[in-house]
């Protein structure tokens, strides 16, 4: 199987590090944003952000010939 | 007209509509096995991204996040956090396994284990997990249908003969129109359930509180524990949510009719495309969330939070509106059932029992025993949501755990070469063993950590060792390779 490109699994990684590792720096009430205890939004943020990062992910695997292929699949 | 019975009839309305829906997409189709499964891998962008909803949003959006925003609290954040993560997880491999889905004309997940390891035990082993992890979620769905008639009913109905109506018309449904009925009746659904979480969302916690701004200040203000982890439990920290949502983002497709689901795609690219937006729709998430915050002021004694959105809608709202969420409710635990139960009946029959037991089966025994065993494994659910009672998201948990234990089978599977059939197996096997003793004895979190999590970290050790001491094996997914290395 072609495995993705290094830069996508990097911009993949990101979300992982703001949504799960860093619980214990951003799982507080206050600084309440738009009304939000901030832990709220904070995930929500990033319910809009993945997509960013996805979007470049896919925008770069796109543009990526399949002779990087590693063997397997030929 | 008591307020029962129009909130009956529009849920009925509701749900026959959606049934009809799935009836009439088998018109002009020929239903063989591979058309009930996967549609003859003929959907695009917007039914993919259907059946994928479909699948997704559940009873347990509905009621199970509410659910524990109500009674457990900040705990429930784990949620917000899984969803869009096991998409980026999505990304990565549901193309490599669309592709060689493509290539091998695969219509299950355990096909995928036994084209790229060539043996029967491991492929029937994969096979067994996921009917097995079926079933809790199935029950959910079950649960979670008991609940809105009984609430629909302002109690009339009980439970369980509410759950057997509405399973003997699931059961219906899938024998009837296949894995294309499903997606089309999701397109009612997902408008339904659109609208319901997005104008509950913001008029529950408004007409109380005056908007969502007000309603965190006052709970912050009431409890402001609540609001962040553990929330109201002991033992759900933040240990528990990183490996809680690092299990579930790994375990979302590996639930066998996610898997599969990506089979019925046209093309890979369609998948990665859905992969990076999908997350936009987790958006229905956080709202069912503050309506289980504002239930939490609201009415603060009820016996169980999985009732706590039905049961705020029908203080609020006049009868026909219940009538309408009740309906949309329906519809997200019908579907989804009728999903699994087509997944687990085909797998059952083509990976388990035919290959292990009867190697003779034609493929037109294979379809009638899969329709016969929708018949079983409905059954087999409902006496588990009648005999049982727990939360809609423990049962989850449960079923996730299990199914995760396929993840390093598919990943290694697909991206490396070095990993044999004897590694993967001990792997599973073991993972299984852990997951269900900690589980079954009650030690779910274990010091802290989530169970599944715990068992998976073991799965992937014990087969990158056993991988690393056994032969160096073709792959099944070369082509031309021999079927070496296939006994265990």
């Amino acid at each position: 199987m072609k495995r993705p490109h290094i830069g996508s699994l990097l911009l993949g990684l990101i979300p992982f590090i703001a949504i799960c590792l860093t619980v214990s720096l951003w799982d507080r009430i206050y600084p309440m944003v738009f009304g939000l205890p901030f832990n709220f939004f904070w995930l929500i943020g990033w319910l809009l952000l993945t997509p960013l990062c996805m979007w470049s992910a896919y925008w770069l695997e796109e543009r990526t010939p399949a002779s990087r292929d590693e063997g397997g699949e030929r | 007209m008591s307020s029962s019975i129009v909130a009956l009839s529009i849920t009925s309305l509701i749900v026959a509509l959606g049934s009809l829906a799935g009836f009439f997409a088998r018109f002009g189709r020929k239903m063989d096995l591979e058309q009930w499964t996967v549609a003859a891998r003929g959907f695009g962008t917007m039914l993919v991204w259907l059946l994928m909803a479909g699948e997704i949003y559940t009873t347990f959006t509905f009621l199970g996040a509410s659910g524990w925003a109500y009674s457990r609290g900040a705990p429930v954040l784990y949620i917000l956090g899984y969803q869009p993560l096991m998409y980026v997880v999505a990304f990565f491999i549901l193309p490599a396994v669309w592709e060689i889905g493509q290539k091998r004309k695969l219509q299950t997940q355990a096909d995928f284990f036994q084209a790229r390891y060539q043996n029967t035990y491991l492929s029937a082993l994969a096979a067994m997990v996921g009917v097995i992890a079926m079933l809790p979620y199935v029950q959910l769905q079950l649960t979670g249908l008991g609940i809105i008639v009984e609430i629909a009913s302002y109690g009339a109905i009980n439970r369980t003969p509410a759950m057997i109506i509405a399973f003997t018309i699931v059961a219906a449904f899938v024998f009837v129109s296949g894995i294309r009925g499903v997606a089309w009746a999701s397109v009612l659904k997902d408008l339904l359930l659109l609208f319901a979480a997005v104008f509950i969302g913001i008029a529950i916690p408004y007409h109380y509180f005056g908007g969502i701004g007000p309603m965190f200040a006052a709970v912050a203000h009431a409890k402001p524990q609540h609001l962040v982890m553990p929330g109201s439990t002991k033992n759900l920290g933040h240990t528990w949510y990183v490996t809680s949502v690092l299990m579930t983002s790994v375990g979302f497709f590996m639930w066998p009719q996610n898997f599969a689901a990506s089979f019925t795609a046209k093309s890979g690219k369609i998948l990665r495309r859905n992969a990076v937006f999908m997350p936009l729709y987790s958006i229905t998430m956080p709202l069912m969330v503050f309506v289980g915050l504002t239930a939490l002021l609201v009415l603060p004694h009820l016996s169980n939070g999985d009732l706590s959105l039905l049961t705020i809608v029908r203080q609020t709202f006049p009868a026909w509106f219940l009538g309408i969420i009740g309906g949309a409710g329906a519809l997200t635990a019908m579907i989804p059932a009728a999903i699994q139960l087509l997944t687990a009946a085909t797998m059952f029959a083509k990976n388990l029992y035919r290959p292990v037991i009867a190697p003779g089966m034609t493929d037109r025994q294979v379809g009638t025993l899969a329709k016969a065993m929708v018949v079983v494994l409905t059954l087999g659910a409902l006496y588990l949501a009648i005999a049982t009672s727990v939360s809609l998201v423990a049962l989850l948990l449960l079923g996730y755990s299990g199914v995760a234990q396929l993840f390093p089978g598919v990943v290694l599977g697909l991206f490396s070469k070095r990993v044999t059939t004897r590694g993967v197996f001990a792997g599973l096997a073991v993972g299984i063993a852990i997951d269900a003793a900690l589980t079954l004895s009650g030690r779910d979190p274990y010091r802290g950590l989530n169970a599944g999590f715990i068992a998976l970290c073991v799965n992937f050790a014990v087969t990158a060792i056993v991988s690393l001491v056994t032969r160096v094996q073709a792959s099944g997914l070369e082509e031309g390779s021999p079927s070496v290395g296939t006994s265990i």
